[in-house]
């Protein structure tokens, strides 16, 4: 590499414009590889757009404090996004309202279905207590279950990262399910995504139709709000059940 | 687009501040999504640029999962070390949280007469 050009790199790997820049050419090249490939579920943009900055970070050893000064702008709008989900959940305010009952149940049984699984699973292959812990608010939106997560004694930015994994997982996995066992209902079909894959899953079921992400991103939502309270409540009972 | 987007940070401070205030355990973002939500209902809907900018918004819902997602690169060891566990525990569990919510789901719309369209 000639003098010239390291300046230039060392310059643009101070400043937040690179990591930046980055997130968004590598987001749009997955988007494209996504919809050359029919908007197939498999090739999620999250995945491929996350391995390709892996691979560009490594290569050029960026370490991720540096590359989060300019991705954290992106990362910053997950907020108003959040908000945002108010619009399409008012264009289905009156089936909302009419499926309250259905919904709060539902809610309930997979919200814990998901959460008490994951934990029993990990500990039933040996995971660690804190990888545990770290997993067992891992399907709802990364703000709550990084809370949720050092409340119970895990890693918060470790359940991050399997928080995206559940979204990515769910957004791939679904269609199978709702195959399998006759799901047509696009309100059912979002609201099952959006509780078990949160924001990932709502922005698949967005693709989808309308109906499906407003009923997504209701059920991301609420299995927010009520894991923030059950976990924390629940979790220490049943390891005290286990533990001898 | 501004005043929309304006309007929506100041849904998510008042969020924020509602969270701390009274010791929440929910984001201020989910509860700014609340206060919009009752906000809009009252005024019996969105503005055509709130909704334009919402829309814009959550279209490119995913790319904003991406810099959280690249985070995996803090965890490479732990990974490493704890893989067999956790690849089966979120496979498996992120499959029966979705099949658990949709079977409940579709059976007590069926049982309770709201019919599914």
């Amino acid at each position: 590499m000639n003098s010239s050009v390291s300046d230039i790199w060392v310059y643009l790997a101070a400043t937040p414009l690179l990591g930046l820049t980055l997130t968004l050419v590598c987001y749009q090249a997955a988007f494209a590889i996504h919809r050359r490939l029919g908007m197939h579920p498999a090739a999620n943009p999250v995945l491929l757009a996350v391995a390709m900055l892996v691979v560009i970070l490594i290569v050029t050893d960026t370490p991720y404090p540096t590359y989060f000064e300019g991705a954290q702008f992106v990362h910053f709008l997950l907020g108003p996004a959040t908000v945002a989900l108010a619009i399409p959940l008012h264009a289905q305010f009156g089936r909302l309202r009419r499926m309250a009952g259905p919904l709060t149940v539902a809610l309930v049984c997979g919200s814990l279905a998901a959460a008490l699984s994951a934990v029993a699973i990990g500990a039933l292959f040996g995971a660690s207590h804190e990888l545990l812990m770290s997993l067992a608010p891992k399907s709802v939106t990364t703000p709550i279950a990084m809370g949720v997560a050092e409340q119970l004694g895990g890693l918060p930015s470790l359940t991050a990262v399997l928080v995206i994994a559940t979204g990515i997982l769910g957004a791939i996995g679904a269609r199978y399910i709702y195959r399998l066992f006759r799901i047509e209902d696009h309100a059912i079909r979002g609201f099952a995504i959006g509780l078990a894959s949160h924001g990932i899953g709502t922005a698949r079921a967005f693709q989808v139709s309308e109906q499906a992400g407003a009923f997504a991103a209701l059920a991301m939502g609420l299995n927010g709000l009520f894991t923030a309270i059950s976990l924390p409540i629940l979790l220490p009972w049943i390891e005290s059940l286990f533990a001898r | 687009m501004l005043k929309a987007l304006t309007l929506l940070l100041l849904f998510q401070l008042a969020g924020e501040v509602l969270a701390r205030l009274f010791g929440l355990p929910v984001p201020g973002p989910v509860i700014g999504m609340g206060l919009l939500l009752l906000a809009v209902s009252l005024r019996g809907g969105p503005g055509e640029e709130l909704r334009g900018t919402a829309g814009t918004l959550l279209q490119h819902l995913s790319l904003l999962f991406v810099p959280a997602g690249t985070g995996v690169l803090l965890h490479v060891h732990r990974l490493a070390d704890e893989w067999l566990p956790l690849a089966v525990a979120l496979v498996l569990s992120t499959a029966i949280g979705i099949a658990v919510t949709a079977l409940v789901l579709k059976w007590l719309v069926k049982s309770g007469g709201e019919e599914a369209r």
